[in-house]
């Protein structure tokens, strides 16, 4: 195994093989998170020296071999087409030769608004390999949004202070634009928490953050789309917020009387794909999910 | 000694049980030079679970199943008359297993829900009537909660993730906050239920159990056909499967009628009724897995405990074992005296509830055919 120094948050400390072909590459291999599904490191991708990361699906043994290779196959699949059609990018490079297994993922159409309005606010594919199980993505440098709300906490005494809090503001309305634009694009993150959304170190639009001196200023990337599916349906869509909603409170007790912005902005900016009638009736559903006496509490 | 018996009914077993709570001894382990501290105050069963709790003792625990014929389903009516006809006989040879007198008797516990209304009732008026008889107090029970609170007495998993599998639930469980919350589930059929259903479509008998005779016929099975896979988050849906395998099971069936065997694509084997049995299973059971796996890694819990009658299977058994240990964790299940529905853990949680001050009144101890587990204060625990 080439992979050294993996430091990582793992609990269980079980040895990982990576899959072909970086089992034998050169590169640095950092274990940066381990979910139920997956596992992710950061490397460099080696067409073009660029910082990448690699989210490998590791073989489940206790599921038949057939169905998992199967499973495995439709997920990185389902991943990768949603993030190239948010991304507008087309695959740079498929996985090693040996398989000869070409991702063939449509280019999205010209002129389509929509999609055009998230370049940039997700992760771009690298590279992919169904059999073997990985896809590689484009590495966002800064910090998790979960991260920068904490640290706001911590750079003042107690409360947040008026500045604080305004910045705050501005970082939920840039939130709910995203997560507007990205409904639009016809695509359900699935798993919206503050863990899952990056503040891009450098700020490559100066217009999306209000506040540029702010240390909340950077650009929103929504990452982790291992949940997520296609579609346009209100109630979806409300689900959606829902889940962000619930994982809010309980993440950010603190901000949680914040959170309004996020479905203010969602609706009624004009820079979010929601803003207006159909905005309007999502919140509406929304007030439903969250009146359906939810039946489960996923309190961890 | 705190002593309770418990009335289960809601599905086509009738259970009786009786369970002795020993007396919790004091957090501070007692000084070996304490003359207060008599060996004789020990169980005479040896401490298998956690130090602090003594291990409950079964006094008796009966069960009598209402089994239809083979191709059919029980049928609410039918199985509450079956509870009707056995209750008393299985009360009264309980009392006498387990040698006890109406005096040492605390509390009446039974099953308030979830389950089938007819064959819940029947039994809630059997545990009314020995309430009034005996003058003793009732204590309604959450069927979910006697799964998961056994579960634990017998195998001592102190706080693990639980996949509750049976006939009619299906919920991937973890304890927070004196609460048993339900953090994934089947969104339409239990997957008891989807097995079931698919033993009468093959015509296979239901007895002792149908997915245990599936079971059996599935170990005969090696060729993984493809059927839906519906993991949604945290949830699972059965209702597709289901459907897809029965399709399949017709186009079995009609191949055999014209003598011309449904042949696998890739071995050229004949698909047998086995072969959908091992497909069934593997699909199902690869679902239940993996959310209990999710729920694991968002809790960040390496104990898993099995309980339901699905829970038998030693196929989801063996799966559930090589995924915990793949995180380092380790597997908690039952045999069938504890994971098939039963008394003792209507009595167990009952009694665990009661000696918090928990009763029902006789004008609150209406069953209900919905009874969410996450509804139960769990207040025994910390």
């Amino acid at each position: 195994m080439a992979a050294t120094n993996l430091i990582g948050t793992a609990v269980v400390e079980v040895e990982h093989k990576l899959p072909l072909p970086f089992d034998e590459s050169q590169e640095s291999f950092e274990l940066i998170a381990q979910g139920a599904e997956s596992l992710l490191y950061r490397t460099t991708f080696s067409a073009t020296g660029q910082p990448a990361a690699l989210k490998v699906r590791p073989e489940k043994k206790w599921r038949h071999p057939t169905l998992d290779k199967r499973l495995t196959r439709a997920r990185i699949l389902a991943e990768a087409r949603v993030l190239v059609k948010l991304s507008g990018e087309g695959i740079v490079a498929s996985g090693s030769g040996n398989s000869g297994k070409r991702a063939k993922v449509k280019q999205p159409r010209e002129g389509d608004h929509d999609v055009a309005g998230l370049k940039g606010f997700v992760p771009a594919v690298l590279a992919l390999d169904w059999e073997s199980g990985w896809m590689m993505t484009e590495w966002i440098e800064g910090r998790t949004v979960k991260k920068a709300v904490y640290d706001t906490k911590t750079d003042r005494n107690g409360d947040n202070t008026t500045e604080a809090t305004e910045a705050l503001k501005s970082l939920l309305a840039c939130i709910g634009e995203v997560i507007g634009i990205l409904h639009a694009s016809g695509v359900i993150h699935g798993d919206l928490t503050t863990s899952n959304m990056m503040l891009r170190a450098q700020p490559s639009t100066p217009e999306s953050i209000a506040s540029p001196t702010s240390s909340l200023a950077g650009d929103i990337v929504l990452i982790d789309f291992g949940l997520s599916s296609q579609s346009v349906s209100e109630e979806d869509r409300a689900v959606d917020l829902y889940v962000l909603e619930r994982a809010f409170g309980s993440t950010h007790p603190r901000e949680e009387y914040l959170f309004p912005e996020v479905l203010k902005t969602y609706a009624e900016s004009t820079r979010s794909g929601m803003h207006g009638k159909t905005g309007k009736l999502v919140l509406r559903k929304l007030e439903d999910v969250r009146m359906r006496g939810r039946k489960k509490s996923m309190l961890g | 000694m705190p002593i309770a018996i418990g009335l289960e009914g809601s599905a086509n077993k009738l259970g009786v049980g009786i369970i002795l709570h020993p007396p919790t001894r004091d957090l501070t382990p007692p000084s070996p030079h304490d003359s207060a501290y008599s060996d004789d105050e020990r169980s005479s069963q040896p401490s298998k679970g956690t130090p602090r709790s003594p291990p409950v003792q079964i006094l008796a625990n009966l069960r009598h199943t209402f089994n239809s014929p083979p191709g059919t389903g029980f049928l609410p009516k039918d199985t509450a008359a079956h509870h009707r006809r056995w209750v008393v006989r299985l009360v009264k040879q309980a009392m006498a297993q387990a040698h006890v007198q109406l005096e040492d008797i605390d509390c009446i516990c039974f099953t308030r829900g979830p389950g089938m209304g007819g064959p819940l009732s029947s039994v809630a008026i059997a545990a009314r009537t020995l309430s009034q008889l005996w003058d003793k107090p009732l204590v309604g029970v959450n069927h979910c909660v006697g799964h998961v609170e056994m579960g634990r007495a017998i195998t001592g998993a102190e706080n693990p993730v639980v996949l509750y599998v049976s006939g009619g639930n299906t919920q991937v469980i973890a304890y927070s906050a004196q609460r048993y919350r339900i953090f994934g589930e089947a969104l339409d059929v239990a997957v008891g239920n989807c097995l079931d259903r698919f033993a009468r479509v093959l015509n296979i008998p239901n007895d002792p159990a149908p997915g245990y005779n599936i079971e059996q016929l599935a170990k005969k099975g090696g060729i993984m056909l493809e059927l839906p896979y519906a993991v949604k988050g945290m949830d699972v849906s059965f209702s597709g499967i289901l459907a897809r395998v029965e399709e399949m099971a017709a186009k079995m069936q009609q191949a055999e009628t014209k003598n011309e065997p449904w042949l696998d694509v890739a071995t050229q084997q004949p698909i047998t009724p086995a072969e959908l049995c091992f497909t069934l299973q593997e699909t199902v059971f690869a679902m239940l897995v993996e959310i209990t796996e999710r729920a694991m890694a968002h809790v960040g819990a390496n104990q898993v405990l099995i309980v339901g009658g699905v829970g038998c299977n030693e196929r989801l058994q063996e799966m559930m074992g090589i995924m915990a240990s793949e995180r380092g964790g380790s597997v908690f299940a039952t045999d069938e005296r504890f994971c098939i529905d039963n008394g003792i853990m209507i009595a167990h949680a009952g009694l665990l509830a009661y000696k918090q001050g928990f009763s029902t009144a006789l004008s609150d101890s209406g069953v209900t055919q919905r009874f969410r587990t996450d509804e139960v204060l769990i207040n025994w625990r910390d």
